[in-house]
């Protein structure tokens, strides 16, 4: 059977371990033939931004796990357009390429999957 | 399709209830529950907000944290329908799925 | 209906335990399936057996076991997130070379396919967390 899977991503990388976690959930899940799709809102948006350096933090640059998923078939991902000019980001100031919504097709993408997991 | 929405993040505190209100679709459900419950207080500077999202989303409270936290359903928005958690589980069965606001 | 229930902190440090296994029974009660309840991130830590909470409080991992074996409940410990926080059984102590092991009674240690899985097979997917 197969589910359509929306995993939403509100919050930062590093500050909390629920970015790197919902990574691991992600492609487990494109593992099990789902319809997978990503939606990055709120602070989830500065998990894709380029050019992270962890060296003087000493904690694992997690960041090029988003580039494999496109090589795991998960290649619906989106982005909020009011979340990104909200914090000063554009498209190439991400590590892969996403699509932009609009709050309103954010919520029609919300309506039409069966199952939305959160971290 | 409708959701239920389930925020258990006070307003005051973290920006959780403002997402799922910029995204809740009309006729879809916001149930709050644990620190959640402070939005549905009256006389907070959300009091108008939340007036004004009741008139597209259906939004209840659930009892026990409301009592937890010391209110009661006098302190409650006129229109927030306080549930139990029986209530809880009937409402996710009512709507087609859950949307947790974390 | 049928439910899987996800949980994504600790006991006390957040809420989210207890309205877990409140709505956990609630939904029992109500006459409904809980398929799973699968233990993510820090929710792990409703695995140890070596809590000691006060006695006049409420013992979460305990309440959790009791549960389980009262419903035949399926409690998942996400073998990732468990590594990074040191729950384990008997095997993965074994397997990782560690000199103890800490899983609760009603437990097991398992890989985020059993939520997947759950999913897929459930009508809800309900979510506790911060």
């Amino acid at each position: 059977m197969i589910k359509k899977c929306l995993y939403v991503n509100r919050r930062a990388p590093y500050g909390t371990s629920y970015a790197l976690e919902a990574i691991d959930a992600v492609l487990i899940g494109s593992a099990f033939d789902q319809d997978i799709s990503l939606l990055f809102i709120d602070d989830g948006l500065f998990q894709l931004k380029k050019d992270q350096d962890t060296a003087d933090v000493e904690m694992k640059n997690f960041s090029p796990a988003y580039r494999a998923y496109d090589m795991y078939d998960v290649e619906k991902i989106y982005v909020s357009k009011e979340a990104m000019a909200a914090r000063g980001l554009k498209k190439r100031d991400l590590i892969i390429d996403v699509e932009v919504l609009s709050d309103s097709k954010i919520k029609d993408l919300m309506d039409e999957h069966d199952v939305i997991f959160s971290f | 399709m409708s959701i239920l929405h389930t925020v258990n993040k006070s307003p005051f505190e973290k920006n959780n209830l403002e997402s799922c209100l910029r995204y809740a679709k009309p006729g879809s459900a916001v149930l709050l529950i644990e620190d959640g419950i402070y939005a549905a207080l009256k006389e907070t500077r959300f009091e108008e907000e939340m007036t004004s999202a009741m008139k597209e989303l259906n939004f209840f409270c659930l009892e026990a944290d409301i009592k937890a936290r010391g209110f009661s359903a006098t302190k409650i928005i006129e229109g927030i329908k306080m549930v139990d958690y029986a209530g809880f589980v009937d409402l996710t069965v009512e709507y087609d799925k859950v949307q947790a606001w974390l | 209906m049928k439910f899987v229930i996800q949980v994504n902190e600790g006991p006390y440090q957040h809420q989210t335990a207890d309205s877990a296994y409140q709505f956990t029974r609630a939904a029992l009660a109500g006459g409904h399936e809980v398929l799973r309840i699968f233990f993510y991130h820090d929710g792990v830590n409703n695995g140890t057996r070596l809590t000691s909470p006060p006695q006049d409080d409420r013992n979460v991992v305990n309440r959790w076991s009791s549960l389980a074996a009262e419903h035949d409940l399926d409690l998942v410990i996400c073998v990732a997130a468990a590594q990074r926080r040191g729950i384990l059984d008997e095997s993965e102590m074994n397997r990782l070379d560690k000199d103890a092991h800490n899983l609760a009674p009603g437990f097991r240690i398992s890989g985020l396919g059993q939520l997947i899985e759950g999913v897929v097979m459930a009508d809800r997917l309900v979510v506790f967390g911060d």
